[in-house]
């Protein structure tokens, strides 16, 4: 591979033995793709500041703050593993809690921004149309790449902070045009038969289109114009779930999918899967691992949920207690909060028996064991697919999960 | 006696004789391993509760979660890693894992990549030699 005398000098060492390592990696990864070169980024979201994943990651990340590494360029956070003012109302232990915290410094320590949050999108700090930058989680990698049309491959832990230390990424995968054309369309149903205004239709589309395109491009076709933010966010959070999707196009929707040939670049798609409703309907009913059941968790917020759901939740709540028994949390990161907290948005649902969580995820620390839940009703596709491993749960929309808080359970009929 | 099975392509050199475990089905550090005991916890995998530890773990590609580089990494400190992987298509968050193990540790795990054709020679129980410095491979006989 090619590389610059900035970048031979930081492979070097002169900028530090963390930049070297992190320079190192870099090149060891563009080796591998066959990449010519290196490209600046501008920008940078963090994955690996989570304290879940062992000792290596908390090594690593001390290791790079201690040479006195420090981010180059623009540096988010993903959400760690507590709330970091409100831990002890969630039952984080405190010896994890110290863990989490000698991971907050490292990051902070190599000058990220503390955003804490799995949606940097939501809350400004976002790059523009064809931008380069080196994201981090799954979710906001398909978000930056599909919805606002700027350009990173899939970055992970380790990769995130060393492409935000030497502000470099190899030339490969989605930064390059070629590798953005959609590859797969997928046809929805006609508006008339399917009712785009549920917004749990969303999750399951992405969930569908992930599970079928896997590591491909994929385009959709068949969906209104006036999708939200929301449901964008859905849909990318899903798809990279069920598959590796980092980049989907929707035809007249998604900036690089204005028309057909543009999300195809003028090709044609390998293969045309057609979406019924009797997938979707299939698809919305294996999100669940049981159809009914008592409920002690209802959990919104997977992608960190936005101002918008909030107010959504608090006008189905319409004032209601949940019931005494089931814990009802929404993740979400602080800028949000401090809008629910100078609206009145805040009390109100404190006040129906909600608790706001920030900084964090519910599947991101130790909280589904130390509070024993064993039945989490969830509006996200998302938490649906990962949790299954440690707990049941039921998928529906956002008025389901208020109707399950304010029951106590869900039966089979209302599933 | 050992004889050369294939040459493959060497992403982390490094050289290791070791039992192998093979999966058809590709495989995520991320969810199906359990770092702490060095064996698979995916429930549904034919290979589950097999343990890795030690032993030259062969699957075709990597199921894509990007914690992958931080529970392989840490599976290499706690010695609880497989001593060489031989993949098909190399994900590159496995290559980070290891790179980063060895920053840290100076411990290391070779990773050779190998053809279809090579994936489909090898079976759980073979006694492999990788040389991933030369990209070679070998299956060791009992004399």
């Amino acid at each position: 591979m090619r590389l610059r005398d900035d970048e031979r000098k930081m492979l070097q060492g002169y900028h530090g033995e963390g930049v070297a390592i992190a320079m190192s990696v870099m090149v060891k990864l563009g080796q591998i793709y066959n990449a010519e070169e290196m490209i600046p980024i501008s920008m940078a979201h963090i994955d690996g500041c989570v304290y879940t994943l062992g000792q290596a990651a908390l090594d690593f990340a001390e290791k790079l703050a201690d040479t006195g590494a420090r981010v180059c360029v623009p540096t988010t956070l993903n959400m760690g593993a507590r709330d970091i003012t409100r831990w002890q109302e969630f039952r984080i232990p405190l010896d994890y809690a110290q863990g989490c915290q000698r991971m907050e410094q490292a990051y902070l320590k190599m000058g990220a921004i503390p955003t804490w949050t799995c949606t940097p999108y939501l809350q400004g700090i976002i790059p523009h149309f064809g931008e380069h930058i080196a994201w981090a989680e799954s979710n906001a990698i398909a978000y930056a790449n599909s919805v606002i049309g700027a350009r990173t491959a899939r970055y992970g832990d380790f990769a995130d902070i060393c492409a935000a230390l030497t502000g470099r990424v190899p030339k490969f995968s989605l930064h390059l045009s070629s590798h953005r054309r959609g590859e797969m369309l997928f046809k929805l149903p006609p508006a008339n038969r399917i009712d785009f205004n549920d917004d749990s239709l969303y999750p399951v589309i992405g969930y569908i289109v992930g599970s079928i395109a896997l590591d491909r491009v994929p385009v959709i076709d068949g969906i209104p114009k006036n999708i939200t933010a929301d449901q964008l966010k859905a849909i990318g959070a899903a798809a990279a779930s069920s598959g590796n999707v980092a980049l989907f196009h929707i035809i007249g929707v998604t900036p690089e999918a204005t028309t057909y040939e543009d999300a195809f670049q003028g090709k044609e798609p390998v293969d045309i899967i057609v979406i019924g409703e009797k997938e979707l309907h299939e698809t919305h009913t294996r999100l669940s691992t049981v159809e009914e059941g008592k409920a002690d968790l209802v959990t919104i917020g997977c992608p960190h949920a936005s101002f918008t759901e909030f107010e959504q939740l608090n006008r189905l709540l319409a004032r209601r207690r949940i019931r005494e028994g089931v814990e009802f949390w929404v993740t979400s990161n602080r800028v949000v909060y401090s809008w629910l907290e100078q609206t009145g948005l805040l009390e109100s649902l404190k006040s129906s028996g909600i608790k706001v969580m920030t900084d964090s995820c519910i599947l991101s620390g130790p909280y589904i064991e130390h509070w024993g839940f064993k039945l989490a009703v969830t509006n996200s596709a998302k938490f649906a697919h990962y949790a299954h491993k440690q707990i049941n749960v039921i998928f529906g929309s956002l008025e389901k999960c208020v109707d399950a808080a304010i029951k106590g359970e869900v039966r089979k009929s209302e599933t | 006696m050992k004889q050369e099975l294939a040459t493959g392509k060497s992403i982390i050199p490094g050289i290791a004789e070791g039992i192998a475990v093979v999966s058809q089905e590709p495989f995520s550090f991320a969810g199906e391993f359990d770092r702490r005991t060095g064996t698979i916890s995916n429930p549904r995998s034919n290979l589950f509760g097999e343990s890795l530890k030690g032993k030259v773990f062969v699957y075709p590609y990597g199921r894509g979660s990007s914690c992958t580089s931080a529970v392989l990494a840490e599976a290499i400190r706690c010695c609880n890693a497989p001593c060489a992987i031989i993949n098909v298509q190399v994900d590159p968050i496995l290559v980070i894992g290891v790179l980063v193990a060895e920053a840290l540790y100076s411990m290391t795990i070779p990773i050779l990549g190998v053809s279809q054709e090579t994936f489909r020679l090898l079976h759980t129980g073979d006694n492999l030699i990788i040389d991933a410095v030369a990209g070679k491979l070998y299956r060791k006989e009992s004399a």
